[in-house]
């Protein structure tokens, strides 16, 4: 049980995979101009992260490993997760239509975020078993929701009202709000339970 | 097109991560010293030309259906030759690029090249596209190394030379990754507004 807390814990928010680790940041400038669509991607994103660690472990623990294919972690894993984003979209399609209709455009996009790819990776190197895995897959999609939130209702604000040098205005503004959100989650670094 | 005309426009006017803004994780993860940009850069630059060179010499018999999976498969395995070649050869850079070695499979960079222009040019073409592409890439690495080295650690040239004992440690942390990847793409702006 405390293995489960503190692998959540600094998923969510001390080893956050935006505001630490740099994984996934591609969507998270992407994606993160209105909160709506912020809000369905990090939902999509937890979701195929959640999956993506559980299958990966499986194939991992029961294919790779017996037959000493160790070596070819990063492209089985790449494939599995292609595979898994494809058939998560077509079962959407198929039978919620209109949870597809909210995270439909995302999912095609969810292959490339090397979020999906670092946790799967992640997994491996750290040891953890089935249930620690699939925890850390989901606290990291939650980790990246609440980073990709707060920042798109930090753009829209910028948007609507904010003054800046001609040069800086769109992108490089952004990047500047980031950093400044990475300093405020930095003060979470110091923190340990137990 | 010449050789220089598309090396001008790897390297300034298309430079993949200051002007498309594609490729920031590993342009923030990897620029905390010279050496790991560098390295960094040069490992996706030769996955970059050989998965080039292999996608547009296959560029007529993947289907267009599964060609994403297809580049994405040919991709993974240089890179699964890349780590190995780099745990085997120079593995203090292979520790400390670590998890980011295995992620260039998943650079939106070299995908966005497979796609956009090796899939449609030939073999020469597309071995030139990717060296120029990804050697505007490891321009962007060292430009952000070469500032957040100096800044955040007070060394130059990986450590080689000191320059001052108390560097603002924030610089090579997150948050100093952000702050001065929106500086440089800025600057990169104002110049390219400039030169129009």
């Amino acid at each position: 049980m405390t293995s489960i807390l503190s692998i959540s814990l600094s998923a969510i928010l001390i080893n956050n995979f935006i505001m630490s680790q740099f994984l996934g940041c591609c969507p998270f400038f992407g994606v993160s101009k209105k909160i709506d669509t912020a809000v369905g991607m990090g939902m999509a994103v937890t979701f195929v992260m959640g999956l993506a660690s559980a299958v990966t472990w499986l194939i991992n623990t029961f294919v790779l490993v017996p037959l000493g294919l160790n070596y070819m972690q990063t492209v089985a894993f790449i494939l599995v997760i292609a595979t898994l984003v494809q058939f998560v979209e077509m079962f959407l399609m198929k039978s919620m239509p209109s949870l597809y209709q909210a995270l439909g455009i995302f999912l095609p996009l969810i292959t490339t975020n090397c979020a999906v790819l670092g946790v799967a990776l992640q997994n491996v190197q750290n040891d953890y078993n089935f249930l620690e895995s699939v925890v850390y897959g989901i606290t990291g999609g939650l980790g990246f929701t609440l980073a990709i939130v707060l920042f798109a209702s930090i753009r829209e604000r910028l948007d609507a009202s904010a003054e800046c040098p001609k040069c800086f205005e769109g992108f490089p503004i952004a990047l500047i709000s980031a950093s400044l959100m990475a300093m405020a989650f930095l003060g979470f670094s110091g923190m340990k339970i137990w | 097109m010449s050789f220089g005309k598309s090396l001008k426009e790897g390297l300034v006017t298309n430079n993949p991560v200051l002007v498309q803004l594609i490729g920031m994780c590993p342009t923030l993860a990897t620029t905390t010293s010279v050496i790991n940009g560098v390295g960094m850069g040069l490992s996706a630059t030769a996955v970059l030309i050989c998965s080039n060179i292999v996608i547009s010499l296959l560029r007529k018999i993947i289907p267009n259906k599964v060609r994403i999976a297809a580049y994405i498969t040919v991709i993974a395995g240089f890179v699964t030759m890349i780590d190995l070649l780099l745990q085997a050869f120079i593995p203090s850079l292979s520790a400390s690029l670590g998890l980011f070695i295995p992620l260039i499979v998943v650079n939106c960079i070299i995908l966005g090249r497979a796609e956009a222009f090796a899939s449609k040019n030939s073999v020469g073409k597309s071995a030139v596209d990717g060296l120029v592409m990804g050697l505007g890439f490891t321009l962007a690495l060292v430009i952000m190394s070469v500032v957040r080295e100096l800044l955040g650690a007070g060394t130059i040239g990986g450590g080689a030379i000191t320059v001052f004992s108390q560097p603002a440690t924030i610089m090579i942390l997150p948050a100093g990754g952000f702050l001065t990847l929106g500086f440089v793409i800025a600057v990169m702006q104002k110049l390219l507004k400039k030169g129009e």
